[in-house]
């Protein structure tokens, strides 16, 4: 299978790349897109190669990029997603690390078609490695002319900043990012207005993340018709997958969105380790709901997830084995939960505490009479009921621990 | 240093996470004094500063240990037995996460997913990240920074 995020990754000399970058065709797709292509041509471009935004939401990026009002004189600002914190998912950290470029040049093409002069990449501040790495970059390709004033000789300007997050998982959903961005704490915003209207500093934002953007360039380079064939019938390209927990290969994986979640984790990982079987899988990131050993054959894109109650979310793949207790499974990812609630939205705040406490006291066997009875309508009334996505994730993830082994944690509370 | 960093932003406020990791970088942590002197160089309310510094969990008012362990224990980490490596580090050093050895030399710290379940389990010791932790790691840590 041809790999497009991760042709450049793996290798022994993957550390400063950029020699490297440029003799594999790098900034050709930038210079192709800026002085033989109009703006609207690249917007159509990546709308007909279905590239998903991969940070989780699956959203079409060329229709996002298409929601950015041309007639507002307000400056356009695009901002780069690279605050990775989904449990079980470290993909971007690759990317950033080893292709740092491929990066850039998709924000290059990304600005152009949008009309932004101004690039923020965010990255989460555990991140040392990557914010160096892409640090770096940057000055490389100002250093050569492909970032700065009049780029390439094009009269288009680009700046691109750098910026270090402070270890918020909220700061990951994209208006807390942009509240972040402005130098405050991170509350998710009300939506609408969404960023594409009024985003940083109030002007039209887009933001993507950093898987999303370094997909624009082989994009650009080969065409929209290649990358659309690439994928399934929705879902251009490829998908960067990360299997960690119980398995024997961990690690980061590009297959095609038509994988099943059993080749996965058999043929790519390598199966579970030391004989076990598998009990349970979390499929797209903590807040994805877990799914059963019954349910492994399905496919692993965005809709198919969706399909089956769960979601591809942001392709982190967390592999249980049978000696799991499920109970305390879901106490890890309540705890989770209890952690970053950011705070803004009482039925959050209130309830990944309260969530908490109760699976955390049937795991550890003090239950009371009515806490398994009590926990579904606590967790259905955060889902739907906050500001932003992250309690619904609560009330998904911890929902369907307590659904699908609800024998687990009735043993617990008769014993 | 600030200033350089402040121009590269349309609103110098926006500047205040940079800023604070380097005052963290230098200082150890944010002192009050700090968030005072970056108050005024933003020129916003110290008040806002303060919510900054303690909404983000990067960032410590109080010292920490010479070396400074972050065990990851969500998911993927506690699969592979990141609890056992919080026992452990709690029996060698005698302090539970939040605390620090009386001496100054240690301090752990129990956090969310790193970001690096390939490698799990896995901490930070002080930025450094190190994976597939065993108790044999942890002492080796352990007997060379004491």
């Amino acid at each position: 299978m041809e790999k497009i995020v991760t042709r450049h990754m793996f290798q022994a000399n993957t550390q400063n790349n950029f020699i490297g970058y440029l003799k594999d065709n790098g900034y050709q797709a930038a210079r192709k897109a800026l002085t033989q292509m109009t703006p609207v041509g690249v917007i159509d471009e990546i709308k007909r190669s279905n590239l998903r935004g991969l940070g989780g939401a699956g959203f079409g990026a060329g229709m996002k990029w298409s929601f950015i009002p041309q007639n507002n004189l307000k400056p356009k600002y695009l901002v780069v997603n690279g605050d990775e914190g989904e449990p079980g998912t470290f993909k971007d950290k690759y990317i950033l690390e080893q292709d740092p470029h491929a990066v850039l040049e998709g924000i290059i093409i990304t600005c152009y078609a949008v009309g932004s002069h101004k690039a923020y990449i965010y990255i989460r501040g555990e991140y040392t490695k990557s914010l160096h790495s892409m640090q770096n970059a940057v000055a490389e390709a100002t250093k050569a002319g492909f970032l700065g004033h009049d780029i390439m000789g094009t009269g288009y300007d680009i700046d691109v900043v750098v910026h270090p997050g402070a270890g918020a998982y909220i700061c990951g959903e994209e208006t807390a990012l942009l509240e972040s961005l402005e130098g405050k704490k991170g509350f998710p915003r009300l939506k609408p207005p969404f960023p594409a209207v009024e985003g940083l500093f109030g002007c039209p934002t887009v933001i993507n993340n950093v898987e999303t953007i370094s997909c624009v360039p082989a994009i650009i380079n080969k065409g929209a018709e290649w990358y659309a064939k690439l994928g399934s019938e929705k879902n251009g390209g490829n998908r960067l997958f990360c299997v960690s927990g119980h398995v024997v290969n961990p690690g980061v994986y590009e297959l095609a969105h038509g994988v099943t979640l059993r080749e996965i984790i058999y043929d790519h990982a390598g199966g579970l380790p030391h004989g076990r079987k598998l009990k349970a899988v979390i499929p797209g990131g903590i807040s994805a709901p877990v799914l059963t050993p019954d349910q492994i054959d399905v496919k692993m894109d965005f809709d198919s997830l969706k399909a089956i109650g769960s979601m591809a979310g942001s392709g982190g793949i967390i592999v249980m084995d049978d000696t799991t207790d499920m109970v305390w499974a879901a106490m890890i990812a309540a705890r989770f939960f209890a952690h970053e609630s950011c705070g803004q939205c009482t039925p959050c705040r209130e309830g990944s505490g309260w969530v908490y406490r109760i699976i955390k006291r049937i795991y550890q066997g003090g239950a009371r009479e009515h806490d398994l009875l009590n926990l579904p309508g606590i967790v259905n009334n955060i889902g739907g009921n906050t500001i932003c996505a992250f309690g619904d994730a609560i009330s998904m993830s911890v929902g369907s621990y307590v659904t699908k082994f609800r024998s687990e944690f009735e043993a617990k509370i008769k014993r | 240093m600030f200033d350089k960093i402040a121009a590269k932003y349309e609103q110098k406020r926006t500047a205040i996470l940079p800023l604070l990791h380097i005052i963290q970088e230098k200082e150890g942590l944010i002192s009050s004094e700090a968030e005072k002197n970056i108050a005024e160089y933003l020129d916003v309310p110290v008040v806002h500063v303060h919510e900054v510094v303690s909404f983000y969990h990067l960032f410590r008012q109080t010292p920490k240990g010479k070396y400074h362990f972050s065990i990851c224990q969500t998911t993927a980490c506690a699969l592979l037995g990141s609890e056992g490596i919080i026992e452990h580090i709690k029996d060698r050093l005698g302090i539970k996460p939040g605390e620090t050895t009386p001496d100054g030399k240690f301090s752990l710290s129990a956090v969310e997913c790193l970001g690096a379940c390939e490698i799990a389990p896995v901490m930070q010791g002080n930025k450094e990240y190190i994976g597939c932790l065993n108790k044999k790691k942890i002492d080796e840590i352990i007997d060379q920074n004491s």
